[in-house]
């Protein structure tokens, strides 16, 4: 670690208070050396009206996706685009974001996939900092070029693709899609349709529990004992359970994974990025319609 | 070039996006975000006039009038949350200014992706664009059909 944690109370009800900061503390820490602030966004032009002072930006579709592959940075353009933002491989960094830190959520989860070590969610994101009255600026900033090493991104632990959902069946899966997409009224979230399927439905046996279950009106995270009631005891899930969770092109499973793995301490969460923009297309693959899970495919 | 098809506006539109390097294409589209105009009075009360492009990851709603002159205005409301969706709104609205219906509805269908936004804004994001300009069209020609 580089820079010192947030001793925030309610950071410190969860599996892993290392993973947040608030508010107050992002501000005290501002400029420490060994702190690199990452804004991530949906709209790849919110960042230019207005920052949190020396706060770079990641955009997620332009910066983290090949450009031609369905897929990732490789572990040399990675490298490249991080060191471009200032940030080395011991850096701090805090990522924060518009819509509940769904970006910020997902651009962690990239940097995990790269064995990233210190990487921290500022609780309440974009939103509460603006709402706080905080600084905001439009001063562009030029990070100084760093090095980063060439580091070969990890899937095997967060991440899932298609054949590793067919091989989890039996095991937990969580759909955090809104209930339409979930019972397969809709193949799109409102408000997306760009980004559909052709099938409506649900991948069989998952349960639904809409990522916005783990956020509070200002987009913080909710309480622990919240979280557990609505994940453990609703959703069922139990201590050393190996968890699957899919959204639709897995920004919003990025929160959920999130918070299942550092909030709630599941070791063995993975995000199916591939969700169900793949899912709902995907040749040969079961779905269930209706707001029932359904059963486990007999394979 | 010349494009037969393609009103001046947006002509020239299009050539002050390809003269810039891509990142300074997002700063000009940022002008255009701000540049946005605000609702005319006369319609600030009314929020059933307009249809909202689900398209847009944001929302934003728009509003397509022909007056007694055959000239389409087009009007715009998107949040400042939304700058990128709010630039898309603001170069349509400047872009299809006082032109005729038919005009409007000769605008070349793929214009938004002209414009040498689809490397720095993402070919996703660009479709909302896509659909400001369709259900724009699809306002003028129930206007013109009622």
């Amino acid at each position: 670690m580089t820079v010192d944690l947030d001793s925030e109370a309610k950071f410190a009800e969860y599996a892993h208070p290392e993973r947040l900061v608030s508010t107050s503390w992002l501000e005290a820490n501002l400029g420490k050396p060994g702190l690199v602030v990452v804004e991530s966004n949906e709209d790849v032009l919110l960042y230019e009206t207005g920052h949190i002072p020396g706060a770079v930006k990641i955009d997620w579709h332009t910066e983290l996706n090949d450009p031609v592959e369905r897929d990732f940075l490789d572990g040399e353009a990675f490298a490249k685009m991080a060191g471009a933002k200032g940030i080395s491989r011991d850096s701090t960094v805090v990522f924060y974001g518009d819509k509940n830190n769904w970006w910020a959520a997902y651009a962690l989860w990239v940097f995990t996939l790269f064995g990233h070590d210190d990487v921290r969610v500022l609780d309440g994101g974009r939103a509460k900092w603006q709402e706080e009255g905080r600084a905001l600026t439009t001063d562009s900033v030029t990070p100084t070029p760093v090095d980063y090493p060439v580091v070969q991104r990890d899937d095997s632990s967060n991440r899932a693709y298609r054949d590793g959902v067919l091989a989890h069946f039996g095991k937990p899966l969580i759909d955090v899609r809104s209930p339409e997409e979930y019972t397969g009224e809709r193949t799109e979230i409102p408000g997306y349709p760009t980004e559909g399927a052709l099938r409506a439905g649900h991948i069989p046996s998952a349960a639904s529990v809409p990522w916005a279950r783990a956020a509070a009106p200002d987009a913080t995270f909710k309480r622990r004992a919240e979280l557990d009631s609505i994940y453990r005891g609703e959703a069922g899930l139990n201590e050393g359970d190996d968890v699957i969770a899919y959204c639709r092109i897995g920004e919003r499973s990025s929160h959920t994974w999130f918070v299942l793995k550092y909030l709630l301490g599941f070791e063995n969460v993975r995000n199916y990025d591939g969700s169900w923009t793949e899912w709902g297309s995907s040749v040969g693959v079961p779905i269930v319609t209706g707001a029932e899970p359904g059963d486990v495919p007999r394979r | 070039m010349a494009d037969a098809a393609l009103p001046q506006a947006l002509s020239d539109i299009r050539d002050e996006f390809s003269e810039l390097e891509i990142p300074d294409r997002l700063t000009l589209l940022l002008e255009f975000a701000n540049e946005l105009p605000e609702l005319p009075e006369r319609f600030r009360d009314h929020p059933d006039l307009f249809e909202r492009v689900v398209e847009c990851q944001s929302p934003v709603y728009i509003f397509v009038e022909v007056d007694d002159l055959g000239v389409v205005h087009l009007h715009a409301t998107a949040p400042r949350e939304a700058p990128t969706t709010r630039g898309f709104a603001s170069i349509l609205v400047q872009g299809l200014a006082g032109l005729s219906a038919q005009q409007v509805l000769d605008v070349p269908d793929d214009f938004p992706q002209t414009l040498g936004l689809t490397q720095a804004v993402s070919p996703l994001r660009i479709r909302g664009m896509s659909a400001l300009l369709g259900r724009t069209k699809r306002q003028i020609q129930s206007r013109l059909s009622a």
